[in-house]
């Protein structure tokens, strides 16, 4: 029997508890504003469930993908025809399950984080108009629904990086966040306007569709396409060259950190690649641009992450690097295991996220790992629970990042002779990997206490639950395999998931991967548990490299250098100064110059400025009708002025 | 057939004119010329309700029209009428004038009777400007519309009154003069001032070609500086920064877009064919100097200028794409921005009036103690940049779209780099006055919105969102009177096959009558 899913609820539920709490939240008792915030998406993960029936087939054969269109058009006005159909397939499934149960674990979280908050009302009500616009953004069937979604997370990442906006740097960060994003959105519409001008029409399935009839069609307008839909990626996805927002956006609480510019929002370019892959399929130019793009943020955002000593920074870099490895994937047309290692990096990386706030939260709000230590005794389950995310992030047999990486680098490894390079890159960015994240472990958790201010203590339950929760699943969260994962997805993704000839190569290479990032972790043993007088003398010894690193190769300083400030000086000078004063202004003055004097005798003449315009007005008319009167009066005697000159 | 249909347009009219009288003749005292003009504001809003309440959508031609001879010789008759191009634009058009009541509450202390008879008699100019179809008729109300925002820009300015009275004076008049030149010209030519009469006639008669495109040029021009179109715009900053704040928000942009498609797209379509490549230029031209400029402003009502010339130039962009759908993004968009930029007038007449100052170096941090302006503000700055579901996005996707795959994909693309830069400009302006930390002036003790601007700016906020939701309430009425029109006259000076819509073009059922 096919009950309703009833779609349209997973988004409008947290709609309601934005609204409830944006509009009532500052009236109401504490306890209510957290009941509203965590039930609107308890209540959307559990209609996920609801639908995820579907999976086992259990007590409904409901095939995929379901559409639930609603009543009327969205935008209906000449050819441009755009409703509000949701779409949910194994795809989109995929992605709400861990949106709204991540999310709701998150919202969880955060009724101890932000507990002593005077906005918490707010927090919460931005919380929930974010999972609004994600679950919108994944359920869309047309591209412009999902463009609604697309804007609309920005618009919740904007208020919640400058959530504490009396900070001057949230609130330049939040505004950093939506301009850059902004950037990318721009190459998101020309795209959209070119798909509308080349297939008539938004809806995915649509386009899908007229593509497969014409299977020789590639490249060409496909490949300009497929580009202007990667640049809307690489700003949300904060990859290469857009990736400068996402360490800003650490000024924001860290369960928002966690949520949207870890696990779920900032995945959603790689989404948009899976699901507008019957497009990428037909440009191999566009997706080798993915995979280098890909790559090279995974090594470039790797390396910048080697240096920072800030704890949300450290993972925030970590953040841009493994959205590398998932871009990487979908380049090289492993949708599904990108999609995996997505379900996968929510975990880890969310839970590491909560863990770094958890430690933030004992510290009394020092995030600076310098002045961390220790803290292993004093926060064990805190300490547990960051351990199993450190191993999965690092890719260590059997957490789930390991098979996820792994998946990755192997689909890497079998596309051609140029996926060996990529495949080159990924492996050596494990290395990194394991490098900067073992630091960040034994900076924070082992050694002596750095600072003796703080008096470190857990978290409280709300805060710890979701912290194992999301520890076990960093554990097992792969143990479904990517085998059956592509099998589930390939309705959606195409199985693009080839096998070698060559036998045992898979167990080769992920025996590499392992070693690789053992050899990472022995490293960061050595240098911050060993010997921890190495890496200053290391700085010490190349003080050029290090500072270039450590201040992110300034790559925020060059685009203030080359993009803002021209234009911010070509606007005032050239545009306010030169065109607008100077020459409209002049052009203006001696125009009206005449008009002016006359005005200013006038003025002298009468006493008062409000009878001098209405004097104005009556000579002026009675001028104008003179004028006006005089090739009337010629033509009606059958003189007509000549018009010439065109 | 409603009772009042025929004379609905008329009461609208006569209103706020009765209302302009009986401010003028009772006493100034105890606020009762604030209590008359909401009253009278109102009252004009609820009748303009009735307008689309009893519109027939699909209907050609204009209805609630009335048509009788008014002054024999010249021939001018009292000839009003809507059709789906002004319907909304009338609704439009009487939901801001409570609005501007509201917002010149407490600002508003001097001089009262002048401000509100004068605001009304605007109201009037306006209305009629909107729904008149004899060009007569039109270019009085025209005037008329002038002459209040003049007056008062000089008694009211802030900070160089007279001044920018003079500059709005000259830049909107004179331009006049050539308008009237025009048509009475026209009226020499075809003894009419009728437009459907006009519009027929000049579709089919002949007249020669230089002379019937320097009176479509001078049409063109006295509506282009009432946009204003870029390089005509030296005028809006001024009068921005010094008129009250219930008159700058109905100055600029309506009218004058407004009567770009009705009487110059409208009666001169080959004329109009002909300078839209200029005109499409100087539109994105707008769209970025504009923008650019917002970006580097010190005052709030400049950087506002600035940005409302970039929304308009994109206007013009769709106005002069001389397509359909971009005629009905064209007029979704005039509705929105009146909405939108309605609310940023109250908001930051709201502040100004409150620190006495306009300049944004002197704000910062202001929502902790104002909470409500800060989100109201917010809302209204999302609509702005064009943030979906919010009102703006409809008509920016609609032109964009339309203008990229219909008219140049070149200028679709440099126009849509202006979501780059609404976004800077706007998003950094709520980052001055709201946020960061309080500056001395966030200190000094100020309410925040008192109830009539949040009367005011509740009803507006949710319009932003039923706008960007549902379109199609809005949509439906305005495309259903554009068909798609092959007009052969045309083909022997101009072989391509025109589009012309019934609501520039009504000849099929009005032109037979005559």
């Amino acid at each position: 029997m096919n009950a309703p899913l009833h779609l349209w609820l997973i988004p409008l539920l947290p709609f309601a508890g934005f609204l409830l709490n944006g509009i009532l939240g500052g009236r109401l008792p504490r306890w209510l504003v957290s009941a509203i915030g965590l039930l609107a998406p308890l209540a959307s993960f559990g209609l996920v469930l609801n639908a995820s029936r579907s999976i086992t087939g259990f007590w409904a054969n409901m095939p995929l993908p379901v559409a639930e269109h609603l009543p009327f058009y969205w935008i209906n006005v000449g050819t441009l025809h755009v409703d509000f159909t949701l779409v949910l397939d194994q795809l989109s499934l995929v992605m709400l399950l861990v949106i709204t149960g991540v999310g709701f674990l998150i919202h969880l979280y955060s009724v101890g984080y932000m507990h002593d908050d005077p906005s918490y009302a707010r927090y919460f009500s931005y919380l929930n108009l974010f999972l609004f616009f994600m679950t919108t953004l994944v359920l869309a069937g047309n591209i412009l629904l999902m463009f609604v979604g697309w804007e609309g997370v920005g618009l919740a990442s904007y208020l919640l990086i400058g959530f504490w906006f009396q900070k001057r740097s949230a609130a330049d960060a939040g505004k950093k966040a939506f301009i850059v994003n902004r950037i990318g959105d721009f190459g998101f519409l020309i795209g959209i306007f070119l798909l509308l001008g080349n297939f008539g029409t938004l809806t995915f399935s649509e386009i899908a569709a007229k593509l497969a009839t014409n299977p020789a069609w590639t490249g060409g307008i496909l490949t300009v396409i497929c580009l202007c839909l990667l640049t809307g990626a690489t700003g949300k996805s904060a990859q290469l060259p857009l990736y400068v927002w996402l360490p800003d956006a650490m000024e924001g609480p860290t369960p928002v950190s966690a949520l949207i510019h870890a696990a779920t929002m900032v995945t959603a370019g790689v989404y948009m690649i899976c699901r507008t892959h019957f497009l990428f399929d037909h440009s191999p130019l566009a997706l080798g641009t993915v995979a280098i793009v890909g790559a090279a943020t995974a090594f470039f955002a790797a390396v910048m992450g080697l240096a920072q000593n800030d704890i949300k920074r450290v993972l925030a870099y970590s953040t841009i690097s493994q959205l590398g490895y998932m871009f990487l994937a979908c380049g090289v047309a492993a949708y599904s295991a990108a999609i995996f290692h997505l379900m996968t990096h929510a975990f880890f990386k969310g839970l590491l996220f909560l863990a770094a706030g958890s430690v933030i939260h004992a510290m009394g709000g020092e995030q600076d790992m310098r002045k961390m230590g220790g803290l292993r005794k004093k926060l064990p389950i805190t300490f547990w629970t960051m351990t199993a995310a450190v191993f999965a992030i690092c890719g260590i047999f059997p957490f789930a990042g390991f098979f996820s990486k792994d998946a990755i680098l192997y689909a890497a490894f079998l596309h051609d002779a140029f996926g060996k390079a990529l495949w080159f890159v990924g492996f050596v960015t494990a290395l990194l990997t394991a490098i900067y994240m073992f630091r960040l472990w034994y900076m924070t958790f082992f050694g002596e206490t750095r600072s003796h201010d703080a008096h470190p203590h857990e978290a409280p339950v709300s805060m710890l639950i979701p912290q194992i929760i999301l520890g076990a699943l960093s554990v097992c969260g792969g143990w479904i395999g990517i085998e059956r994962f592509s099998v589930y997805l390939a309705p959606v993704t195409g199985a693009r998931i080839g096998t070698s000839a060559f036998p045992h190569l898979e167990l080769i290479l992920s025996i590499a991967a392992v070693l690789i990032a053992l050899e990472g972790w022995l490293i960061a043993d050595k240098y911050y548990r060993r010997k921890p007088e190495r890496p200053a003398q290391i700085v010490a010894a190349m003080p050029g490299v290090c500072s270039l690193v450590a201040n992110r190769f300034y790559v925020d300083e060059l685009y203030g250098a080359v993009f803002v400030k021209p234009l911010l000086a070509f606007s005032r000078y050239v545009l306010g100064w030169v065109v607008d004063t100077g020459i409209l202004g002049g052009a203006a003055w001696l125009l009206g110059g005449t008009a002016s004097l006359g005005g200013a005798i006038l003025q002298r003449w009468q006493s008062g400025n409000l009878r001098s315009y209405a004097a104005w007005l009556a000579a002026g008319a009675a001028a104008l009708l003179l004028f006006a009167l005089i090739p009337m009066l010629l033509s009606s005697h059958g003189i007509n002025l000549h018009w010439t000159g065109f | 057939m409603n009772v009042y249909d025929p004379i609905i347009l008329t009461l609208i009219l006569l209103v706020p004119l009765a209302g302009a009288a009986l401010v003028a003749f009772l006493p100034d005292r105890a606020k009762l010329p604030n209590w008359i003009a909401l009253f009278t504001s109102l009252v004009t809003f609820a009748f303009t309700l009735h307008l689309p309440a009893h519109f027939i959508s699909g209907q050609p031609g204009f209805q609630f029209e009335v048509n009788r001879p008014w002054i024999e010789n010249p021939a001018i008759a009292y000839h009003v009428g809507v059709d789906s191009l002004s319907l909304w634009l009338v609704v439009l058009t009487g939901l801001l004038a409570p609005v501007g009541v509201l917002a010149s509450w407490n600002v508003i202390q001097s001089r009262r009777k002048v401000f509100y008879s004068l605001f009304l008699v605007q109201q009037t100019a306006m209305f009629g400007v909107f729904i008149s179809l004899d060009l007569m008729l039109y270019y009085g109300f025209w005037e008329l519309s002038l002459a209040p925002m003049a007056v008062l820009i000089a008694m009211y300015g802030r900070k160089n009154g007279p001044r920018a009275a003079l500059k709005f004076f000259l830049f909107t008049f004179i331009p006049s003069a050539p308008l009237l030149v025009a048509i009475l010209w026209l009226y020499s030519r075809t003894g009419s001032f009728d437009f459907t009469t006009l519009q027929v006639l000049l579709a089919h008669g002949s007249f020669p070609s230089g002379a019937i495109f320097w009176v479509s040029l001078a049409f063109l021009f006295a509506f282009a500086v009432k946009v204003p179109v870029f390089p005509l715009h030296g005028w809006l900053g001024d009068t921005f920064a010094e008129a009250p704040v219930a008159m700058a928000m109905v100055v600029a942009g309506k009218m004058g877009l407004y009567s770009m498609l009705r009487f110059h797209v409208g009666l001169f379509p080959a004329q109009a064919r002909y300078v839209a490549p200029v005109m499409i230029a100087l539109g994105v031209i707008g769209i970025l100097y504009g923008a650019g400029l917002a970006l580097v402003q010190r005052d709030f009502w400049r950087l506002l200028a600035f940005g409302a010339l970039s929304h308009f130039s994109l206007v013009i962009l769709a106005i002069y794409g001389l397509t359909v759908t971009g005629w009905n993004g064209a007029v979704y968009q005039i509705l929105s921005l009146g909405v939108v930029e309605g609310a940023i007038f109250v908001l930051l007449g709201a502040l100004e009036s409150r620190y006495g100052t306009s300049e944004i170096a002197a704000y910062g941090g202001m929502a902790a103690r104002l909470p409500h302006t800060a989100t109201y503000f917010v809302i209204a700055t999302l609509t702005m940049i064009g943030l979906p579901l919010l009102g703006n996005f409809i008509g920016e996707f609609i032109i964009l779209s339309t203008t990229f795959t219909e008219v140049s994909r070149g200028w679709a693309i440099a126009a849509a780099v202006s979501v780059i830069l609404s976004a800077s400009y706007m998003l950094w302006l709520v980052q001055r006055l709201f946020y960061g930390p309080e500056s001395a002036l966030a200190e000094r003790p100020a309410p925040d919105l008192r109830f009539g601007e949040l009367a005011a700016l509740t009803p507006l906020a949710v319009l932003m969102l039923a706008m960007g939701v549902a379109p199609n309430l809005w949509l439906n009425s305005i495309q259903s009177g554009v068909h798609p029109l092959e007009v052969k006259d045309f083909a022997h000076e101009h072989p391509t096959v025109l589009i012309l819509p019934s609501i520039v073009l009504n000849h099929s059922t009005r032109g037979a009558r005559r």
